[in-house]
């Protein structure tokens, strides 16, 4: 379990940063909190022959927000975000769902960003970030862009960036009034990956209804309000339109069972807190 | 820029339970390795060596890591506390390892190490850290002795005498 060899770089500033991605893209990794890097290096499941550290750049670190969106940059910590004031009104659902992000051990150096970019489909902020419609902030030397969550997850592990761009920062759009917010999670021990997640916003003439841990990437569906029967169909259907697949920690049809059962509570829960 | 080769081994310089230390590791030196190998301090223990089983479970700058998580050369210039650090004066337990003891809150002893610098760390900032709140922090570690019971019910002891004497000890 020991990484293999690296060399090691470590910008102060962001114009470095990119400096360094632009030359060097392909072979570089942006090293932020490190808690899945690191031990994919230790498996060997990545080998760059360089990492970017970035979290001596003090311009990433603040986490801001005005009144549409708040503003999470590459090196701030998830600790940092479930800590920020105002979290629970600015927005419900990522308060809610960041207890469920490992452990406060890992919370404490793991970023947001970091776990955003490393696009694991059961990571509770990829699907908060696709369940409300936020956006990644791209920057390299040749152009900034910002891309919906919704586009840039494209497949398992897998995203829209380029090599040479770097997350600079994720933007969660602000609650309005009028919704509910709901999530809900299955895994064999808290803070263990999910089987299955489920994050729901209710309005009252429409819910959406985001699963992460079956598919690829998030699946996010919106539908009129729908209830009983009628909800339960839906979410059937959405269960048996997910890729669902036997691993070692659950099968098939587990997940599916879980989409329909959780999916439901969550729908409720979240029509039940219609602010 | 700072730059260090793959092969190079760079100084480091840091804070170690108090005491300014300095050693050398290339970069892809875990913590873990760097503490036991290079420092000398095999108080940190390493279990999974993938951020699962908190064995390895440090300080760093006050906050608690996975040290196996982390490279040396991460560290440069930061505070790192260990096990080793939690007590001041040799041959004397803290109130949470002397409940540990009491409780039979170990007995290999292998993850008790990352489970003192977890809990420690919550009781000093929430000294009113209740059941479930230790049991939240505790959740981020593996024990195959004890069955986590004795474990809580020791820091639940410890957070009590803590506050009757309105200080960490």
């Amino acid at each position: 379990m020991k990484p293999p060899r690296f060399d090691y770089v470590r910008p102060e500033t962001v114009d470095e940063a990119l400096e360094v991605l632009a030359t060097e893209a392909g072979n570089a990794r942006v090293l932020a909190g490190g808690q899945s890097l690191v031990p994919m290096l230790g498996m060997r499941l990545a080998r760059p022959s360089l990492l970017i550290d970035i979290n001596r750049i003090a311009s990433l670190k603040d986490i801001r927000q005005d009144k549409n969106a708040i503003l999470i940059p590459a090196a701030a910590r998830q600790a940092a975000l479930l800590a920020f004031p105002g979290l629970r009104e600015a927005c419900p659902l990522l308060a809610r769902a960041m207890p469920w992000i490992g452990h406060a051990q890992t919370r404490s150096r793991g970023t947001v960003c970091g776990s955003i970019a490393h696009a694991d489909p059961s990571a509770e902020l990829v699907l908060c970030l696709v369940a409300l419609g936020g956006s990644v902030n791209l920057r390299s030397r040749r152009r900034r862009r910002s891309v919906a969550a919704r586009e840039f997850f494209v497949g398992l592990m897998t995203t829209s960036r380029e090599e040479d761009e770097l997350v600079e920062s994720v933007t969660f759009p602000v609650a309005r009034g009028g919704a509910g917010y709901a999530f809900a999670e299955f895994a064999r021990r808290h803070g263990d990956f999910a089987i299955v997640s489920v994050a729901a916003v209710a309005r009252p003439d429409a819910i959406e209804v985001t699963v992460g841990g079956v598919d690829d990437v998030p699946a996010h569906r919106s539908w009129a309000r729908l209830r009983g029967d009628d909800l339960d169909d839906a979410l059937n259907t959405l269960a048996w339109e997910l890729d669902a697949r036997d691993d070692i920690h659950a099968d098939a049809r587990l997940r599916r069972d879980l989409v329909r059962s959780i999916g439901r509570r969550t729908v409720e829960e979240a029509a039940a807190c219609i602010a | 820029m700072y730059r260090v080769k793959a092969s190079e081994k760079i100084g480091i310089g840091f804070t170690l339970n108090g005491r300014s230390v300095e050693g050398r590791a290339e970069p892809r030196m875990l913590l873990t390795d760097f503490l036991r190998h290079e420092c000398g301090m095999t108080g940190t223990h390493v279990g999974c060596e993938h951020g699962v089983c908190g064995a390895c479970t440090v300080r760093i700058d006050g906050e608690m890591a996975r040290g196996c998580l982390t490279f040396a050369v991460q560290i440069d210039g930061c505070s790192v506390e260990t096990v080793e650090g939690l007590s001041k004066t040799p041959g004397e337990l803290t109130v949470l390892q002397d409940a540990f003891r009491r409780h039979h809150a170990l007995q290999c002893g292998f993850c008790t190490p990352g489970i003192l610098m977890s809990l420690d760390t919550l009781l000093r900032n929430e000294p009113d850290a209740d059941e479930e709140r230790i049991r939240d922090v505790l959740g981020g570690h593996l024990c195959r002795c004890t069955g986590y019971q004795p474990i809580v019910a020791a820091t639940l002891e410890a957070a009590e005498l803590l506050r009757s004497r309105n200080g960490h000890v």
